[in-house]
């Protein structure tokens, strides 16, 4: 006889399900999916311990359970907290919610740079995401943004402490997947930040993950920085037999042509790296930083990626171009060129190449 | 003369050595604890209805009920002798001068508790007090109050003295845990409870100096007798620690049955305020807790007076009434800017703020920012709309009340002395060379008169 699984029933925005018993009102989201589910900045299902600090996925208790039905005083972090049987959640149904929210995306972009231009982040930045669904379109912070001093952490890793909102993610990667973590958090409130101390290089074969989790453009890959923008490369699920004990070997390429510019670990649509049989698909430094031809891969196809994502702008198979109607509309005539630029000017020859011209294009680089 | 619980003997010679607290009835309450069973000591303790004293005044005899006693795991008692709140001093005083009334205290409650190992956590800046502690422990367990096998009751009892390293979030019971694991003092985020999984993921419960050192007459009077003392649910005695403008600054232990007003004009007290000054406003219990303009710390909205306990200080909500808190009381007389006062507090809360979660983090150096902006004649009034806006998405919103603390005082002193911003606001030259003044923050309030 298969023992039957306890399950308890919760409401979240009037949508009902079942979820086992121990289930975080956050998972139960995700599970009923789309705008139900809160934004989690913090909180990383596969890291032990993580979640309740960002506050953005903050959530109204209109029910604890149907054995105490009355409502939560405070709004509670649902990352962190269970479902009772019965419990009846307001998300995107509550004003408080959303008020709260709107705070917490306030508060977190304060001291945020914004240099969203210049960071190797932009297109997959979860701070991004949250601003542009949460948040309001101008901030009412008048004073200098907090800077930190930069700081050196080895030769994969650049770490840019003015992007970080500790999250905490990058220390439980450290403590869960490296045997010695050597970063952490240092001073408090709002200097506190990411450091190693006395700006020890943080070498670990499995340390490149704190990329993955890395919710924003504070911690990223070095042998991309600068290299290309994440809409511009081509992401393809690829895999390699690696000996490394505990990495998975299943990665994602992000390539232009024929070149790998990138390799990260697969994420799921919540942001998170996958889970292969139940365990979580790390991936090693040596797949990260230093495969980087495609002959090192087996390719397996295209990474779907969502169409809302800026990463999936025109490059997809099963790409359709739109049809010409002109000539339809036109009862089948031709359209009759009434005048070619190029008869008049010699301005932009499409003979010459922009490319090959050094410096800013004058007049006088198309004078032939 | 109200009846001393606490501090009856402190002025005693002599009284921080063992041999004279021995001989003015120290230690009485651990013989009599030991006749009585762990139950009937946490029974004892609800019946006196004592309420926390570091500030959220919760019953502790409800929080000793609550500790989970699964089989084969230790339970802990911790002391929290993190005092850091601005304006109480109280348990420095009773840590100072009458060390064994806690040592005493921690026995009876670590008995009552099931606690082998129990932890004072001290504040770094109380150095000097530690090593009172320790010579005091060291006299104990010479004295066979701390050790093996207590007074032949098989009761095995070891007691510590843990220094903090200077933070006020270890005051918070959770982040106080984490420090004496030897981790960074972050709060843990609730639930679980310290009640379940506390220090070292066992039970545990952390209490105030003061909550553990009103143990010692509750035992020895009983709690139905300590019970009658005070009035309403604010039984016993609680300590206050009086600073500001007022003529004699200090300890006072009070009954929780004399008026705000006596508290501060009386000789017994406070003395009044020096100078021939007038009242301007108060921080009742500790800079967390709403300030009050003068007219409604002496009588309640309802046109009542105001007394000095728990119900009557929180009377009206935080619309019209305050908290009790951990009893520093901060008096204000006409000379202080609100503005001003509420600057400091909010560079605290700012400097103090772990960094954890966001509100709290990003919020409380956004607060003192603007507050700093109007003190310095540069603020605008939109200023002050934000600022109330701030502290009401921090408020709530953040994982321990460190982000509440800091909110609080900000939002009382808008509410109460918004004119006194606005003033600071419109005189932007003015400001920098007078003071706001008493102005009608002590005029009589109009109560309506119900038909």
């Amino acid at each position: 006889m298969v023992d039957e699984i306890k399950t308890f029933k919760v409401t979240i925005d009037n949508i009902t399900i079942d979820v086992p018993v121990g289930t975080t009102v956050l998972n139960a989201a995700r599970q009923i999916g789309g705008d139900v589910a809160p934004p989690a900045m913090c909180y990383y299902s596969k890291l032990q311990g993580s979640g309740g600090k960002c506050r953005t996925c903050l959530v109204e208790v209109a029910a604890g359970s149907t054995a105490d039905p009355r409502p939560m005083p405070k709004l509670v972090a649902s990352c962190r907290t269970t479902v009772m049987d019965g419990m009846v959640v307001k998300n995107i149904t509550s004003e408080k919610v959303k008020d709260a929210r709107a705070g917490v995306v306030e508060f977190l972009l304060l001291n945020h740079p914004l240099d969203c231009p210049i960071c190797d982040q932009a297109g997959e930045c979860h701070l991004q995401d949250l601003g542009y669904e949460h948040g309001k379109e101008g901030t009412r912070y008048e004073f200098p943004r907090r800077t930190f001093e930069k700081e050196d952490i080895g030769p994969y890793i650049q770490l840019h402490m003015t992007r970080c909102i500790l999250c905490y993610r990058c220390t439980y990667v450290a403590d869960q997947l490296t045997d010695k973590r050597v970063h952490g958090i240092l001073d408090r409130g709002e200097h506190a930040e990411i450091s190693t101390y006395i700006s020890k290089a943080v070498d670990n074969e499995f340390s490149g993950n704190m990329i993955d989790v890395c919710p924003v453009g504070a911690l990223t890959d070095k042998t991309f920085r600068f290299k290309n923008r994440v809409w511009f490369t081509k992401p393809v699920d690829a895999h390699r037999t690696c000996d490394t004990p505990g990495c998975c070997g299943n990665t994602t390429l992000w390539l232009r042509g024929e070149e790998v510019f990138r390799v990260t670990a697969r994420k799921d649509e919540w942001g998170e790296v996958k889970s292969y049989d139940g365990k979580p698909g790390w991936i090693c430094n040596t797949c990260r930083f230093d495969k980087k031809k495609t002959s090192d891969w087996t390719i397996e196809g295209v990474t779907k990626v969502n169409r809302h994502s800026v990463i999936s702008q025109g490059k997809y198979e099963g790409l359709v171009m739109p049809k010409e109607t002109v000539q339809e509309v036109m009862g089948g005539r031709a359209p009759k060129l009434l005048m070619n630029i190029h008869d008049e000017s010699e301005v932009n020859d499409p003979k010459i190449q922009l490319s090959e011209i050094n410096g800013p294009a004058h007049a006088e680089n198309f004078k032939n | 003369m109200a009846k001393k619980l606490l501090l009856d003997k402190a002025h005693v010679p002599g009284i921080r050595s063992y041999e004279v607290y021995r001989k003015e009835g120290g230690y009485r309450s651990v013989e009599k604890a030991f006749r009585l069973t762990p139950a009937e000591i946490v029974e004892e303790v609800k019946l006196s209805g004592l309420r926390g004293r570091g500030g959220a005044g919760f019953p502790t005899g409800m929080k000793w009920s609550f500790l989970a006693k699964p089989e084969g795991v230790p339970r802990y008692l911790v002391c929290n002798a993190d005092e850091s709140e601005p304006g109480t001093f109280k348990d420095r005083y009773l840590m100072e001068f009458i060390p064994h009334l806690l040592i005493e205290g921690m026995i009876v409650a670590s008995f009552a508790l099931g606690s082998n190992v129990s932890y004072i956590y001290i504040r770094g800046e109380y150095a000097w007090i530690a090593d009172i502690l320790e010579n005091a422990i060291d006299e104990a367990k010479q004295n066979g109050w701390v050790g093996k096998n207590i007074l032949g009751t098989g009761f095995n009892f070891e007691l510590y003295v843990q220094r903090g390293a200077g933070a006020y979030i270890c005051g918070e019971e959770t982040a106080l845990i984490e420090s004496l694991e030897g981790k960074r003092g972050n709060p843990r985020i609730k639930p679980p409870f310290p009640a379940v999984k506390g220090l070292w993921d066992c039970p545990t419960v952390v209490n105030n100096v003061e909550t553990l050192a009103a143990v010692v007459p509750i035992i020895n009077e009983g709690g139905e007798a300590y019970a009658k003392i005070g009035v309403g649910k604010s039984t016993g005695t609680k300590l206050i620690s009086a600073c500001g403008n007022i003529n004699k600054p200090g300890i006072y232990e009070i009954d929780m049955t004399i008026s705000v007003e006596d508290f501060i004009f009386s000789d017994e007290y406070c003395g009044g305020i020096p100078n021939g000054k007038r009242l301007k406003a108060c921080i009742p219990g500790g800079s967390s807790v709403p300030i009050l303009p003068a007219n409604l710390l002496l009588t309640t909205a309802k046109g009542e007076k105001r007394m000095m306990n728990y119900e009557s200080l929180s009377d009206g909500g935080f619309a019209t009434g305050s908290m009790m808190g951990s009893g520093g009381f901060i008096v204000l007389d006409e000379d202080q800017c609100i503005v001003r006062n509420t600057m400091t507090l909010a560079r605290f809360y700012h400097h103090e703020s772990c960094g954890q979660c966001s509100p709290c983090r990003e919020g409380t150096g956004w607060m003192e920012r603007i507050l700093k902006k109007i003190e310095s004649g540069k603020g605008e009034m939109k200023d002050i709309d934000l600022l109330w806006d701030i502290q009401r998405k921090i408020e709530g919103n953040t994982i321990c009340p460190l982000g509440d603390a800091a909110a609080w005082p900000v939002a009382a002193a808008i509410r109460h002395f918004r004119d006194e911003f606005e003033w600071h606001v419109q005189h932007p030259d003015k400001c920098l060379t007078e003071n706001f003044g008493l102005r009608h923050y002590a005029d009589p309030i109009h109560v309506a008169v119900t038909a």
